[in-house]
Order: C-alpha cells, then structure tokens, then sequence
C-alpha cells in the first residue's frame, strides 16, 4: 500500500496541501514578521527526513519589516536552485524559545521518486528497517534533472 | 455534508468551502467615491497636510510638493474608481540643501507621510550612510547593500551624505557597485521601497552629473532653501516651546539681532545653528542662576532666557 500516493515530500508546514502560490507565501511571511520572526531561506537536493540541517541561502534576515525582503531572496534561491528543494524558516529569539518555529517547503523538484524501506536481516528472524531516497544514488546536485 | 475540504495534490480538487463562496469581498468605503471631497472624508490625508503645515516652518517648495503627491493619490483612486489604470509614481527622492535646512527632518516625517498616504506598507525609515552600505574589500559590498535595501522593504531608505558613494578619485572604489544594485531596485521594485537621497546641493549636483542614471531615476528633486531671520525665530521660538523655556523681556529682539550677525558670519548652518545658539543662552542662564546662592528660584526664573544671556555671545563682541 502506498502511504504517500502523490509522492511527494511532506515535511513542514502545509506540505499535504498544494503548493503555496507567491501570495500565500507573501502572507506567511507576514504573518511572522508581525510575531517579530527573523526568516531565511535554505536549500537541499537531499531530502532524507533526517537530514535536518539543509544549506542556508545567505544569512538569515533580522529587522525586517516587509515580506517583500524575504520573496527578494526566495526568488534569487529559486533561480539558483530551480530544482532543489527549498524552504522558508522563521527563528524565534525569544528568551527560553531560540528555536524555529515555522518551516515550508515552497519549492521542490518536478519529479520526486520518493523513498526505498530496505530491510536488513539480522540475527535470525530480525528485520532492520532503513529509508533511503532513490534520488540520493546520484551524486549532489545532480540527483534532480528538470 | 461529510465531503472533505481539502484536496490531495494531483487529484481532482475539493469543492470549495461554502463558507469560502459567500464571503463577500472586503468592502472599500471610498469603493464608489467620484469627487474628491468623497475621497478625502475616508482617508486622512488632509490631517497630514495640516500637520506638516503646522509643524515645519518654511520650507515652501516641499510642502507644494507633497500636496502635489497627496493629491495625486486621490485622483488616483477616483480613476481607479471609474476603471482608468494608473500605476504608482516613482516617488524616490533627492534633498539637496545647505546645512541645517531640514533635510533629515523632512526624510524622517516624509516615511510616516507616505505611509498615510498609503504610498509604502509599513512607513518604517532606515537611514544609512556610505559605511553602511559600501563593503571594505572585493563581494563585500554587494550583499551588505542587499542587506540594507531588505530592511528597508516596505518603508523608506534614507541615504544621507549620498554623494560620498560615488569616489571619483579612486576607480576601483567600490562605491558605483552599491550604485548599480540601487539602480536595479529603485527601477524593478518602486512599490516596494522609496529612496531619498540627501546631501549638500553643489556636491549632489555633481554627485549626479557623473551618475546620470541616478538623477535620472529621481523624479524628485526637492531644493530646501535657506532660513531667512523671521524663519529662523520662529523656530526657535518652537525649539524653546519644546524644552520648556521662553524669551524673556528684550530676550527675542537680542535674538532676533544675534541672527542677523550670525548669518554673515562663515559656517552659518540655519536651523542647526539656531539650536547650538540657543543652547549656549541655556548654558549661560543656569550659571547666571547658579552664581546667586540664595536666592530662591521659581518655574519662571528657571525657564526664562534674558537678554543678557543672548547678548553675552561671542557674535556681538566681534562686532
């Protein structure tokens, strides 16, 4: 049975919904810039649930008072990155918060193969179970073609 | 009844919400204005206008042009009304002036105007020199200006002293970098942002002779003129509203001849020198309080500048 039948990824925020248009990302943004978020943008072509820590897109953005900032740097990433997953994160400073507390993915690949659950046997009748993306066989940057 | 409201992407959509349908569009009050008195009853534009009227002394030419801007924001909107396109005006802008003559002042009210006005989002200013924006070596300057322009999404970035950006001397000055990426989000994103540059006229007049583009970009050029002595009283008379202070008897008439001394003299700087001036009188009236012990000093005493203290100036003993 598939668990994922569209096959995409779903990580983050509104990731079973379709994607979110400009707009709706205009307004997300906003939306944390009004809570005093501070944004950026990041990107991987690895999209392993465990792989946490994807590569920033310049730095994160304190002081802002606009959307308009954040989109300016979301489109330079997409036109860098077009077929990279990317994601937009807001940092809470807060005293005893300092952690993300929002996180879309508002760009993925055209094609995404999903995930293979390897099973390892081991001593006897035990399974080990692993996840591996198809699309990490290829090397780095080259694991998503348009 | 139990239809689900959302959809999986790729397969065949979810009905709308009905709540989504009836919803109705967010009602604009000045939606079927047609004169501009109708306009004006739903927005405060004229509450600026009076505002900046009453606050800033002088400065005619800059008051005509933000009537002027104000003024085009309800026409504006009556052709939108009527279903006629119009797009937002450039509105960045350059203060050139002497010393003293509101620059700053104005840049800093002209953010919360715009703002009223409905021009710029969040009406915030950012206000930047050349160190701000220009990197010490080579791919430094480029982010660090992106990094200023962000923040000033939404409101508006003041760059004061605009002209040190530009070293003719030196070519490899990494200044014109900062110019060039200016230029680019003056141009593709004016809804976004308003520039104000400021700087003394001749050296913007020069400034923007060796950076047509940039002149050409600026569609206001705002010259801020000179004080002249009546100006000039009348702020100081709101600076000493301001602290608390007054003339006292004779004290507005030494001034008022303190003035017309200072003005001739080199390094005058308008409403800046009004300020440093009246600030001495202050120093002079509290050790002329200080030096009489026992005397006991009431509100009045303690907020009164005699002419005395004006008239103990260096300015009146040159002459």
């Amino acid at each position: 049975m598939m668990t994922n039948p569209t096959g995409r990824l779903t990580q983050g925020q509104f990731s079973f919904l379709p994607d979110l248009t400009d707009a709706e990302i205009t307004l997300q943004i906003e939306y944390g810039l009004k809570k005093g978020y501070a944004w950026s943008v990041e990107y991987t072509d690895d999209p392993h649930p465990r792989n946490t820590y994807w590569s920033m897109f310049g730095n994160p953005m304190f002081d802002l008072h606009d959307a308009a900032g954040v989109m300016q740097e979301l489109k330079a990433c997409r036109a860098a990155f077009p077929q990279h997953y990317i994601r937009m994160m807001a940092f809470d400073s807060t005293r005893n918060v300092e952690t993300i507390v929002m996180s879309f993915i508002v760009n993925r690949p055209a094609q995404e193969p999903g995930f293979m659950l390897e099973r390892q046997e081991v001593n006897g009748r035990s399974l080990r179970y692993t996840t591996r993306g198809y699309a990490a066989n290829q090397p780095e940057g080259e694991r998503y073609k348009s | 009844m139990n239809a689900p409201q959302y959809s999986i992407p790729g397969s065949t959509p979810a009905p709308m919400s009905p709540q989504q349908e009836t919803t109705p569009e967010r009602a604009d009050p000045t939606a079927g204005a047609r004169s501009v008195a109708e306009v004006l009853v739903g927005s405060d534009v004229e509450a600026v206008l009076r505002e900046l009227d009453a606050d800033l002394v002088g400065l005619v030419p800059v008051k005509a042009r933000i009537r002027d801007i104000a003024a085009l924001l309800v026409i504006d909107k009556l052709r939108l009304n009527l279903g006629l396109a119009s797009q937002a005006p450039s509105l960045h802008m350059c203060f050139s002036g002497n010393p003293g003559t509101g620059k700053t002042t104005v840049a800093l009210r002209m953010a919360k105007i715009l703002h009223r006005l409905g021009y710029v989002r969040k009406g915030h200013l950012v206000s930047v020199t050349r160190d701000d924006l220009v990197g010490q070596y080579i791919g430094h300057t480029a982010p660090k200006t992106k990094e200023v322009l962000k923040r000033a999404m939404g409101g508006v970035l003041f760059i004061d002293e605009a002209y040190y950006l530009y070293r003719p001397e030196n070519e490899r000055d990494y200044g014109q970098e900062a110019i060039e990426i200016l230029l680019q989000v003056m141009e593709n994103q004016r809804d976004d942002l308003v520039v104000i540059l400021a700087g003394y006229k001749d050296r913007m007049d020069t400034f923007f002779q060796s950076n047509p583009g940039m002149s050409s970009r600026i569609a206001h050029h705002l010259d801020f003129p000179d004080y002249a002595v009546p100006e000039l009283l009348q702020i100081s008379q709101k600076a000493l509203e301001q602290q608390n202070y007054r003339f006292g008897e004779g004290a507005q008439a030494a001034f008022e001849q303190y003035l017309g001394l200072r003005i001739l003299q080199p390094h005058f700087a308008n409403a800046r020198s009004v300020r440093n001036a009246l600030d001495r009188a202050r120093l002079r009236q509290a050790s002329r309080l200080f030096a009489d012990r026992d005397r006991v000093l009431s509100a009045e005493d303690l907020s009164t500048l005699e002419a005395q203290d004006i008239l103990a100036s260096r300015v009146f003993q040159q002459s």
